[in-house]
């Protein structure tokens, strides 16, 4: 009854969320931080479990490489080291994990009211589908919004270089 | 203890979802807060992916949708940064309360 792929599943299920549990309750950024980066990796394991390969490689390439680095980078620009966060108002606190746990038991509730249509098993998709579909400018191809994003990027990475050497001509 | 499917998935994305909203509300570090909108993208993502595989197995269109949202949090976590490291520049602290400055 309980073959590998299941266990698998719920080993992987309970890493992301215990982790991200943990990353949002610890005081220490650094070690928020790290939890948040395991957590990451347990989606990307799931990815995977759901054999979505090509999406577990650029989950695992673009958060846990890159947006997980960038964080840590920023905690050691920010932060004094071994500091811990301050303490919040304990009826925000409680307040807050009321409302988010109402939140949460409604949407559960909503979700396992529905009947999902039963699933047709088909091909797994590959990547060159992916190439493909996403260079196609047929009707359903996603040229368009593979060229809108490159220009987004562009615009971020403008945007950062400006946000961060305003300050640079008023120390001069 | 059964074969999971797409209720599990859906528990796990809805619960990484609430984890990064009461993160976002009780956290008052704006890194920390930025990390609450990772776990909800995330989440997202995971709902898309599990709706993709179980819903639409011949499509191809949930994928899509991740992968643009992944490269959009690459240039909103990017641009975050920017801004939080600009303004520890000016106010020497990144904590919410002193952010209302960004206003001005």
């Amino acid at each position: 009854m309980m073959n590998g792929s299941t266990i698998l599943f719920y080993l992987l299920a309970a890493l992301t969320v215990s982790c991200g549990v943990l990353s949002i309750s610890t005081r220490h950024i650094f070690r928020a931080a790290i939890y948040l980066l395991f957590s990451l990796i347990g989606v990307a394991g799931l990815y995977f479990w759901l054999a979505y390969e090509f999406i577990a490689a650029v989950q695992i390439v673009v958060y846990v490489g890159g947006i997980v680095v960038l964080i840590i980078f920023s905690i050691f620009l920010t932060q004094q080291a071994g500091e811990k966060l301050p303490r919040q108002r304990l009826d925000r606190k409680i307040w807050a994990t009321l409302a988010t746990f109402c939140g949460f038991a409604l949407t559960l509730l909503q979700v396992w009211q529905h009947e999902f249509p039963p699933v047709i098993p088909q091909a797994p998709v590959t990547v060159r589908g992916i190439g493909e579909k996403m260079m196609s400018t047929e009707a359903g191809g996603y040229a368009l919004p593979f060229e809108i994003i490159s220009m987004l990027l562009l615009a971020a990475m403008v945007g950062c270089i400006v946000i961060a050497l305003r300050s640079k001509p008023e120390t001069k | 203890m059964m074969e999971p499917g797409l209720y599990h998935i859906l528990f796990i994305s809805t619960a990484l979802f609430f984890t990064g909203v009461l993160g976002f509300l009780t956290r008052r570090n704006l890194i920390t807060m930025l990390m609450s909108i990772e776990l909800i993208l995330n989440s997202v993502n995971l709902n898309f992916i599990a709706f993709n595989k179980y819903i639409w197995p011949g499509r191809m269109d949930g994928l899509f949708f991740t992968l643009f949202i992944i490269a959009i949090a690459a240039a909103e976590a990017a641009v975050a940064i920017a801004i939080i490291i600009n303004l520890y520049r000016s106010s020497q602290s990144i904590d919410v309360n002193n952010a209302e400055d960004l206003k001005y």
